[in-house]
């Protein structure tokens, strides 16, 4: 393969120079015998974005669910920042495939919703409420509801959410399958801005191979029945380029076709 | 509707039956109608008397309390039953049997409980209104997207908090089964003092039948036709300012 990208072999664990958070030989079986997730080792670096990428079925979904503690895994640990996790945490927010808004809360109630239940105080959290809404490009909607949102307006409300309770590692379970495909390019764009600014860990779900390998530092590739680590890709995508450039780059597209070579066994 | 390039009115149909009643009543040709325009007038005698305005605070009254407390248990069993697989599976027959059931056969089992009074109406509104409100707010719990608990807890939301959402997430639903409750408690409270028979409206109709004032009766009855479906009619409007987020959760 020509292209200047690290590949890794099967269920070697990386090393993360600073791991952020850690995942230790994680399995979850459903019932008696349906393996979602098997032996996955994993290190997650501070300040990086990784994907999780895999076909339908491979537990990409179900790993960051027991990375936010919202499900316990039937064996191995998770720890952040060395420490092991036994539930949600004010260090991990979680960002939702289906954007989990209120819909009798508006725009800025929703946003405020993670520093209400931290406790802040009303002034405090619409403070950095208003902060997040203006980050994601909602000022002027605060008092809207969720109905009076299209779906990518939504999605910046949980993204905002997810901002607001400052958080060093972001979860995101395929954040952007639920808009068009314009809004979510420009998502896409968003998103790579945000972490210039916001400096934090993301922990991100796709099945689109195009949105991994654009937005990611680090691929995590897994493979379906059960879930397995099968690949690890770093693509080696040059930083100074725009979106426009980039999608037209020879190695963001030689690695976006190296991953289908990779997972097309799987799909069928 | 339009009728030879008219616009005809939705009581159209109404004033036809009101014509027929009146044809049948002037010519004595049925011995319960008297004729439409002698109903009206019963109307004004029946309003105005102090038998009707004691019937309906009776009525009122059992109706209110009926109701209410048909509300605070049923909302609470459908938490229960929505919440919790277990109760769910140990009650759900029971509601749907209650729910179909005729319950008017009932009442005569109320009446050697509770006596022949206010109480067994009270009984009877709750019997007829409170399966109806359990069975919506139980859909309504679990309609609820699994992915918004997810998103209470991930956010480290307290019991208390994630029983709020919980409770304003099947909102839609609570007030639908409350309206649907409420408009099969005017049956109850109906049904309830008919059998009944000394008390509320149940003892002017027994009154106004023994007496043959078939015009009292009809007029009795009018009256409660619209006073229920005024009362469904603003439960409806006013469910409607709710329902606005019913159809957009996602």
């Amino acid at each position: 393969m020509s292209i200047a990208m690290q590949i890794e072999t099967e269920n070697a664990v990386p090393a993360a120079s600073n791991p952020i958070i850690e995942v230790k030989g994680i399995s979850k079986i459903y019932g008696s015998d349906i393996v979602a997730l098997e032996n996955i080792d994993l290190a997650f670096e501070e300040g990086q974005l990784t994907s999780l990428l895999g076909p339908s079925g491979c537990g990409k979904t179900t790993l960051l669910k027991i990375v936010a503690g919202l499900l316990k895994p039937s064996h191995g640990e998770i720890l952040v920042k060395g420490k092991k996790v036994h539930g949600p945490g004010p260090e991990r927010a979680f960002v939702f495939q289906d954007f989990a808004l209120m819909p009798w809360a508006n725009v800025m109630q929703n946003v405020a919703f993670g520093l209400k239940m931290q406790g802040v105080g009303k002034a405090a959290r619409e403070d950095t409420a208003r902060h997040y809404i203006s980050e994601v490009g909602l000022s002027g909607f605060e008092q809207k509801f969720p109905h009076q949102l299209s779906g990518g307006m939504r999605q910046r409300v949980g993204l905002a959410r997810a901002l607001a309770v400052n958080a060093d590692v972001l979860l995101m379970d395929e954040p952007f399958s639920a808009v068009d495909e314009q809004t979510r390019r420009k998502f896409q764009e968003d998103l790579m801005r945000l972490r210039e600014v916001e400096k934090k860990t993301f922990l991100f779900v796709t099945h689109s191979i195009e949105e991994a390998v654009y937005v990611s530092d680090r691929i995590v590739l897994l493979s379906p029945r059960p879930g397995r680590v099968s690949q690890i890709i770093d693509p080696d995508i040059p930083q100074d380029i725009g979106p426009d450039e980039l999608r037209r780059n020879d190695v963001y597209l030689d690695t976006v076709e190296s991953i289908w070579h990779g997972i097309k066994k799987y799909v069928e | 509707m339009t009728l030879l390039g008219y616009r005809v009115p939705m009581m159209a149909a109404l004033l036809v039956w009101v014509v027929v009643w009146e044809i049948i009543g002037r010519f004595d040709l049925l011995l319960l109608f008297p004729p439409f325009t002698e109903v009206l007038m019963a109307l004004g005698d029946v309003v105005t008397s102090r038998s009707f305005a004691e019937a309906i605070r009776i009525t009122a009254l059992s109706y209110a309390c009926g109701l209410a407390l048909a509300i605070a248990v049923g909302v609470p069993l459908g938490l229960l039953m929505g919440l919790v697989p277990a109760a769910d599976k140990m009650l759900n027959i029971w509601v749907n049997t209650f729910l179909s059931a005729p319950l008017s056969a009932l009442v005569p089992v109320f009446m050697i409980l509770f006596g022949l009074g206010t109480p067994t109406v009270i009984v009877t509104v709750f019997m007829f209104a409170v399966w109806i409100i359990v069975l919506d707010t139980r859909a309504g719990v679990q309609n609820i997207s699994p992915s918004l608990m997810e998103m209470a807890h991930s956010f480290g939301a307290s019991h208390a908090e994630r029983g709020k959402i919980v409770l304003l997430a099947a909102l839609p639903e609570i007030l639908a089964g409350i309206r649907l409750g409420m408009i099969r408690g005017v049956k109850g409270v109906v049904i309830g003092q008919l059998l009944v028979s000394i008390i509320g409206v149940g003892a002017l109709f027994s009154l106004y039948q023994q007496n043959f004032l078939m015009a009292h009766f009809w007029a009795l009855i009018l009256l409660l036709f619209a006073m229920a479906l005024t009362l469904s009619g603003l439960v409806g409007r006013l469910e409607k300012r709710i329902e606005y987020y019913a159809g957009v959760r996602s």
